[in-house]
């Protein structure tokens, strides 16, 4: 079915309000990103967190496994490569992405 | 009982937002609405209405600011005109589709350029599709009924949608008249304390104005027309809820003389009194011309005015504002739209008329329907004429 998933007009909250909080949360803004993705060289990480602090869809959280370093989400990486520009190591930097991996190696979704 | 008072429409307008107990006013002054809003201003500071009275800086503040009021459960007023009106647009789009019971009286006046600071409808007719509901006041008494009204209607839960209840700038705004002002045990008895259907609320939270994806978006419009659409029975029922407690009739057409009529004029607005002798006087001299005027102008009661024309055989159909590059003014272009998709006959003339304060005499009214029945006679196209051009 085209439409499933969809809610019928009669059943939606007066004006369009948002009755569930945090729902943003399972929205898939990952699926905006083409053809590549930002991939952060650790080698050369100096565990700054400048991608944690502007990435404008917090796609990167501190990896629980490694102090200091940041995981990558894929589920909300639009691809805009703003982590990559503001790098002050140049360590973050675009790979090539298949469909196959569309969340990317690092995905948390 | 109420008192009959001489008042200024403005200043009465006023005091019937106090009456009804308004919590919050945002207002941005702009002529000829500054009445209103100045004197809810004084209502405030003397301590005779207890209401936040938000000297915003713009218009566009001013609806942002009433959304957000609204938002929180207060009873929200507001009043505009003009350019106002035009810097509050998309946040009027806004407000009804976020469902905010705000009422705002919007003092008619036509839109720059040139600059004029004088009544027509350009200004509301360059809203027409905000989702509101809309009516039109001819005089003071009718700004105080409407104004009460728009309360009862726009916090009803079957609606909750704004109203914009539309008075004619000067013609109305800045004239004295006599007005039955009603005691505040009456208008209690009519408006109850508001009940907001959802406010932000932190027992509840709840998020307003949130995006749209493409997903739900035609679903989120489809709901809106609907309240506007299923408004209509809910504001007649609140006109018949008026008449009782106040003795006062409205409807939203309204006819004048249309017994046996074969040219009606269709009007909105304070010139509607004018056309009113026009009709009394054609009709001592034997012609058979009635009026029709449209009170509640959205959402339009098409089934109302179908039956209300059926008996006629030419409209004249007065427009204060203009379609620039369509070949008719506003309400003829819609009125011809609706009719004839429902299978009407009636030849539809349509005059442009009292733009920018341009005053329309009663003889004019009588050589439109000499225009009108003759080019109906002679199967002329419809066109739409600007009155009193000077060539």
């Amino acid at each position: 079915m085209a439409d499933e998933g969809m809610t019928p007009w009669k059943d939606l909250a007066l004006g369009c309000a948002g009755t569930e909080p945090g729902s943003s949360r399972r929205f898939n803004t990952g699926d905006w990103r083409s053809r590549r993705y930002p991939v952060t060289d650790r080698e050369t990480c100096i565990k700054c967190g400048l991608c944690w602090i502007i990435c404008p869809d917090m796609a990167y959280s501190p990896d629980p496994k490694d102090e200091g370093y940041y995981t990558w989400d894929g589920y909300y990486c639009k691809g805009c490569g703003i982590c990559i520009e503001e790098c002050p190591k140049d360590a973050i930097s675009w790979k090539e992405e298949k469909e196959e991996d569309k969340y990317g190696p690092a995905c948390g979704a | 009982m109420g008192r009959r008072v001489g008042l200024e429409v403005s200043l009465a307008c006023a005091e019937a937002v106090g009456l009804c107990n308004a919590d919050v006013v945002a207002a941005y002054p702009i002529t000829p609405q500054t009445h209103i809003v100045e004197h809810l201003s004084e209502m405030v500071a003397d301590g005779r209405l207890d209401a936040e009275f938000v000297p915003v800086e713009s218009e566009h503040s001013a609806m942002s600011c009433c959304v957000g009021s609204s938002a929180a459960g207060a009873r929200t007023f507001t009043s505009t005109s003009s350019q106002g009106l035009a810097l509050m647009h998309e946040i009027l789009f806004i407000a009804a589709s976020l469902r905010m019971p705000i009422v705002m009286a919007t003092a008619n006046r036509s839109l720059s350029g040139p600059i004029s600071i004088w009544n027509d409808h350009s200004d509301i007719m360059a809203e027409r599709d905000i989702g509101w509901i809309q009516t039109f006041a001819e005089n003071g008494q009718e700004v105080v009924d409407l104004t009460m009204h728009a309360f009862k209607v726009a916090e009803d839960k079957r609606v909750c949608l704004p109203v914009a209840v539309n008075l004619d700038g000067f013609i109305l705004t800045h004239v004295i008249e006599p007005i039955e002002m009603p005691d505040q045990e009456e208008v209690d008895a009519y408006l109850p304390p508001f009940e907001p259907s959802q406010s932000l609320d932190p027992a509840k939270p709840i998020s307003m104005g949130i995006v749209g994806m493409p997903e739900i978006y035609t679903e989120a419009k489809k709901a809106n027309m609907v309240a506007l659409e299923e408004s209509y029975e809910v504001i007649k029922e609140h006109w018949d809820g008026l008449a009782k407690q106040f003795g006062r009739t409205y409807k939203p057409i309204e006819s004048y003389r249309t017994d046996d009529a074969e040219v009606l004029f269709v009007t909105m607005g304070s010139l509607g009194e004018t056309v009113m002798t026009a009709v009394d006087q054609m009709r001592d001299d034997g012609i058979k011309v009635g009026q029709v005027r449209i009170r509640l102008w959205r959402p339009f009661p098409l089934d109302d005015f179908m039956e209300a024309i059926a008996g006629a055989k030419t409209l004249i159909v007065i427009d204060r504002a203009l379609c620039p590059g369509i070949p008719a003014g506003p309400v003829a272009t819609e009125l011809r739209g609706m009719m004839y998709a429902k299978g009407a006959k009636q030849y539809v003339a349509n005059f442009v008329c009292g733009l920018g304060g341009r005053d329309v005499t009663r003889s004019q009214f009588v050589e439109m329907v000499q225009e009108a029945q003759k080019a109906a006679a002679n199967g002329e196209e419809m066109t739409c004429r600007m009155v009193g051009v000077k060539e």
